[in-house]
């Protein structure tokens, strides 16, 4: 038990203190809290196809979009109960990634960013144009909310739990050896193929697991939200996650997270004063790319290693 | 019969690359490919082992026609290769380099949920034990010298437990003194592990002194075939091949 708890001791600190944050803090940070906690899940998903078994998505906000869709055209449109709404969203969304996955593994690098590009405007198209059960431009407002989770603190705790048992899953997965073999054919495909891996059924089983995972990203953003809108399926969106996944690092598990938390933290503050928020973002990623490829996380490890180094010498 | 290569033809842009070869290996055959650099016997490695398509002709491995079955199948049936410059995970350790290989020869590769720290440990070491390198088994891989990446090329094609094992020229870019260890390596597991091997070598004395068989490959076409003491007399080899008389 001592050992687990000083070996995840970072890991417990920070659950310890998000799950803190409703006690402790504003109904503000509270809010920003469960929205950086929704894009650190769909930052993770996505970090499954590009850092793991390196297929860049420019897509994946199309399953944010189904998953948040679904769920809130179930739970409203159709009345249906809120858990059955809840699980039938992220079977539909895991559905919808394995025909998009069947069309886009067939092709490699550019070519599959393109079709997932492609397909990710697809599915912004239909939930502009289809007014009558989308909601068109002007989204679908709002939804059938459980009485149970209409309390903003029983609704983050709701998030809070489901997310740590998604993250869980998705570190459980990218640390199995399905993980480390999506990692042997980022690394070098051919010698995989001649190990005997079936490298598209391998590409597939990743797209269906990042589309899911984002797809419950969607589903929590639009409960949150009490509704879903079609920006949340346009490709800049597919562009803002893939670059928390770039600014965290995408070539660790928890990078993408402390993306996602530097970037929508940033994001925030600086819309306060001045609008020119993207201007900023571009500065901060042309620094990041340039100067830190492993992301923060990787200026973070060569931090502490020159701070454990210079402090074994001293 | 393990392997039956049956009238193979491949074309790049017009270049006919391999003409109408033919040849097969009894289970347990050393069987060499020799001839000078661009006469096609990589192609010819990778035409058997289905990384690219026949134009024409087939392959068989134990009677099963590899046209029909994917690249990554043929392992599963007992077919492992090596590449000519080694084909390995550099930025993995050597240890893990072996994982990554025992993880798809036990088909871990599709379960999300067993952990991979640490796994296959006694499995991993054996085989580098096998191939000498396992000191270097914390060492980065991409940062090994040549010869030791070749060496750990060959434990994790020897990893898939084939039967047989195509080896694109196993000694190339070595040292004479690396050469010579490789060589004995390889011999002693071959016969450790009975065996078949295909290989393809530019170093003559290496040939001689382990094949069974030698097949002379030059301009895509089989020239020669036979055992080491034919191909030595032949004069055309001499010829076109040592470009001087005596071997």
């Amino acid at each position: 038990m001592l050992v687990f708890i000083k070996k995840n001791k970072w890991k417990l600190i920070g659950l310890a203190t998000v799950a803190c944050i409703p006690i402790i803090s504003s109904r503000y940070a509270t809010d920003l809290t469960i929205q950086i906690m929704i894009y650190a899940l769909f930052a993770l998903s996505l970090n499954v196809l590009v850092g793991y078994i390196g297929n860049i998505s420019f897509g994946h906000a199309a399953f944010f979009a189904i998953g948040g869709y679904s769920c809130v055209i179930l739970l409203t449109t159709f009345n249906l109960p809120f858990i059955i709404s809840f699980l039938s969203a992220l079977l539909v969304t895991a559905i919808a990634a394995f025909f998009v996955g069947l069309i886009c593994i067939r092709l490699n690098q550019m070519y599959f960013a393109m079709l997932t590009l492609a397909f990710g405007m697809l599915v912004w198209a239909i939930a502009l144009k289809w007014r009558p059960i989308t909601g068109g431009d002007d989204g679908f407002v709002g939804i059938n909310m459980p009485s149970y989770l209409d309390n903003p603190i029983t609704f983050y705790y709701f998030t809070f739990i489901i997310i740590v048992i998604a993250i869980s899953i998705l570190s459980a997965i990218c640390n199995s050896t399905f993980g480390r073999t999506m990692i042997a054919i980022r690394e070098n495909q051919n010698r995989a193929i001649f190990l005997g891996i079936d490298i598209k059924l391998m590409r597939l089983r990743a797209f269906i697991i990042s589309g899911t995972f984002g797809g419950l990203a969607g589903i929590l953003f639009a409960l949150y939200n009490r509704g879903m809108y079609p920006e949340s399926a346009f490709w800049t969106e597919s562009g803002q996650v893939l670059i928390m996944v770039l600014l965290g690092g995408m070539h660790s598990f928890s990078g993408p997270i402390l993306g996602a938390i530097t970037l929508y933290s940033l994001e925030t503050v600086i819309n306060q004063y001045t609008e020119y928020w993207q201007l900023i973002l571009g500065c901060i990623l042309l620094i990041v790319v340039l100067a830190a490829p492993d992301g923060l996380i990787g200026l973070l490890r060569t931090f502490k290693k020159n701070f454990l180094k210079l402090k074994n010498d001293a | 019969m393990m392997l039956e290569v049956k009238n193979i033809n491949k074309v790049f842009d017009g270049f006919s690359a391999i003409k109408n070869i033919s040849f097969s290996l009894q289970a347990g055959e050393i069987h060499a490919i020799i001839g000078p650099n661009g006469s096609g016997k990589t192609t010819l490695f990778n035409l058997i082992s289905g990384l690219i398509a026949l134009d024409a002709g087939t392959v068989h491995f134990e009677g099963l026609d590899l046209a029909k079955i994917k690249p990554h199948q043929i392992v599963g049936l007992g077919m492992s290769r090596s590449f000519q410059s080694a084909n390995i995970f550099p930025k993995k350790t050597v240890f893990e380099n072996m994982q990554i290989a025992l993880i798809a020869k036990n088909q871990a590769h599709l379960n999300f949920f067993k952990k991979s720290d640490g796994i296959y440990f006694t499995q991993a070491m054996e085989l580098l034990q096998a191939v000498k390198l396992d000191n270097e088994a914390n060492a980065l891989s991409g940062r090994l010298a040549h010869g030791m990446q070749k060496q750990l090329e060959l434990a994790i094609a020897l990893a898939s437990d084939p039967k047989l094992l195509l080896l694109d020229e196993p000694t190339a870019g070595m040292s004479l003194a690396e050469t010579q260890l490789s060589i004995q390596l390889i011999t002693n597991i071959v016969k450790d592990r009975s065996l078949t091997l295909l290989f393809t070598e530019h170093d003559m004395n290496v040939v001689f002194a382990i094949a069974d068989h030698i097949s002379v490959l030059h301009h895509g076409e089989v020239i020669v075939s036979g055992p080491p003491e034919l191909i030595r007399q032949n004069q055309t080899v001499r010829r076109i091949y040592l470009g001087h008389d005596k071997v």
